[in-house]
């Protein structure tokens, strides 16, 4: 369990965090969503007491991570943003340099035999780090932060690096992680917080912008009815058609897909279901419907929609 | 704490800092033994003692420079540092880590007594103080070489900047025989390194200068302690 309480951190004059508070429980994972520079790696480094807070408090399991680090970090496994890797040893020296750092009480060749064939870095366990390609640093750097079998894990872009089908086997592991552990773990990739996290915390300019469930985030925005048709007929005169249903908002042609066929974007004003009015336009005219989808709104989209409107209210404010 | 120590002792060797620090170490105290006693048939071995001081202020930085520096650049620094440990620990690690090496070096010194002691008695006793002596010298300069090495992430300014931290305080004893004024050159005696070396080479047990060397080297790895501390706090 992590309790964070009003954390804030300065550089200087400027707020690279400001005043984040948020709880995650025992098996949940947590997804931390926001920009370039909107301070996850800084929330996630004062987390885990690399750095230290200007005001405010963590909690890791009750234990405050200034008043007794040692403690507070022995439940923390910890992935930073560039893998603290020493590219001089061999994967397998290397891991047990960290079993003995952490010292951990499990039995040693069998809990590092575990954590390699998890992180399947098994195979290269005697291959220098330096050799290694980035997606297998990034495998280390995981298996790093599992020895010990910390109860709380802090991934800070855990897949960064990784190719697709690596990227699906460590979102799986983080998911089956995610049952027993405690779990944050930063993104830029929605799709993946989306596929993987419990709850996301938007977090833009140093404070968070929405704290929800992954599926309630989604729900809220996708009630917007908005559609996109592919008609097979003449674009002015279908435009002008669409027009005339009741409850439009907008209507736009969007591109050529294929001769002459146009996807039209339609949108109504909420709460507006309007597919029948397009079958029965289309009837009348004797125009072909070929596709009918709703424009369901993705994370990204409500990512974007929350970052943008937060980052034009601070404006404002100052 | 041990665990850092045994990483440090194996990247000493597989990173050959070890083994260019030692066979620079042995070629120098070798050519001194050389000339100082095989040469001249003396079985004393101060003038090779004498000069492992000037050795040890050009290659204890050398073994210092990149424990903390490496880190830095590396970002490895991130994986000790939010480890269960504590900040002395890692210090201490390092440390006793370049101690170690340092030691090994030295006690090269028990050969050449060896070998001297086929052609002629040999002062043990003086053997041993004069090891003693270097090993506290040797322990004062590695903290502050690691000292050093905490302010960079540049390997080459933490050995640079070592061996000139060293050497300015050697130079504490040129510039205090230069010293006209009495109080004055008396600190400045107090303070200096080779002085208080010197004694030792004389054979002169001073429990002062013990103190002196430990004391240093205390407050060299607690400032390095503090660098980090800032550095978070920052
Ligand atoms: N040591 C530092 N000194 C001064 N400013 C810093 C320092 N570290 C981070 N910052 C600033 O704090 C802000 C937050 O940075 P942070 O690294 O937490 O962002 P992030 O959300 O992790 O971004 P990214 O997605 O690029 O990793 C940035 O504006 C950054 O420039
Ligand atoms: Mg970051």
């Amino acid at each position: 369990m992590i309790e964070v309480r009003n954390l804030t951190k300065h550089y200087g004059d400027k707020k690279a965090v400001n005043d984040i508070s948020f709880t995650v429980n025992d098996g949940e994972i947590l997804g931390f969503l926001g920009p370039n520079g909107a301070g996850k790696s800084t929330t996630m480094n004062m987390l885990t007491g690399y750095i230290s807070s200007t005001s405010g408090q963590a909690l890791i399991n009750g234990v405050d991570i200034l008043e007794d680090p040692i403690k507070a970090k022995s439940y923390i496994g910890y992935l930073p943003e560039i893998p603290p890797l020493y590219v001089d040893m061999t994967v397998y020296s290397y891991l047990n340099f960290m079993f003995d750092l952490k010292k951990c009480k499990l039995p040693r060749r069998s809990h590092l035999k575990d954590v390699m064939t998890l992180c399947k870095v098994i195979d290269v366990k005697d291959r220098l780090i330096r050799n290694l390609s980035k997606g297998y640093k990034q495998r280390v750097g995981l298996a790093q932060a599992l020895i010990n079998n910390p109860p709380v894990l802090i991934l800070d872009e855990p897949t960064v690096g990784l190719d697709p089908k690596q990227i699906i086997e460590i979102r799986t592991l983080i998911k089956r992680l995610g049952k027993n552990h405690t779990v944050i773990l930063s993104s830029h990739i929605l799709s993946e917080i989306q596929a993987v996290c419990d709850r996301v915390i938007i977090i833009n300019h140093g404070v968070v912008a929405a704290d929800d469930t992954a599926t309630n985030l989604s729900d809220k925005v996708s009630t917007d009815h908005r559609i996109i048709a592919r008609i097979d007929g003449p674009k002015a005169e279908v435009l002008q058609a669409i027009r005339t249903i009741d409850g439009l908002k907008y209507v736009r042609a969007d591109m050529e897909r294929e001769k002459n066929i146009y996807d039209f974007e339609i949108e109504a004003e909420p709460g507006i279901d309007i597919r029948r009015d397009i079958n029965q336009i289309t009837r009348e005219h004797g125009w072909d419907i070929l596709m009918l989808k709703t424009m369901e709104m993705t994370l990204e989209d409500i990512f974007l929609k929350i970052t943008m409107g937060e980052g034009i209210r601070q404006d404002d404010l100052r | 704490m041990g665990a850092i120590y045994r990483r440090e002792i194996g990247a000493f060797f597989s990173s050959s800092i070890a083994y260019i620090f030692l066979a620079v170490f042995y070629i120098f105290a070798g050519l001194f033994f050389t000339l100082d006693n095989i040469a001249v048939g003396s079985t004393d071995l101060s003038g090779v003692f004498s000069t492992l001081f000037f050795i040890s202020i050009f290659l204890i930085p050398i073994l210092t420079m990149r424990l903390f520096s490496e880190e830095k650049k590396q970002r490895t620094e991130q994986g000790l540092l939010t480890a269960p440990v504590s900040l002395t620990g890692i210090v201490l690690g390092k440390y006793f880590a370049a101690l170690t090496v340092f030691t090994t070096a030295v006690s090269i010194i028990f050969i050449y007594g060896f070998i001297l002691s086929l052609y002629g008695t040999v002062a043990w006793m003086t053997v041993l103080s004069n090891y003693l002596a270097i090993l506290l010298v040797g322990s004062a300069f590695i903290a502050i070489g690691l000292f050093v090495s905490s302010l960079t992430e540049n390997q080459l300014v933490a050995a640079i900047g070592g061996i000139v931290c060293l050497g300015i305080l050697f130079l504490i004893d040129i510039v205090a025989s230069f010293v006209k004024i009495d109080w004055l050159q008396n600190i400045l005696y107090d303070l200096s390194f080779y002085t208080r070396y010197y004694e030792f080479t004389c054979g002169i047990f001073n429990l002062s200068s013990v103190l002196f060397y430990i004391s240093t080297a205390i407050l060299f790895n607690f400032f390095t302690v503090r660098v980090f501390e800032k550095r978070r706090w920052s």
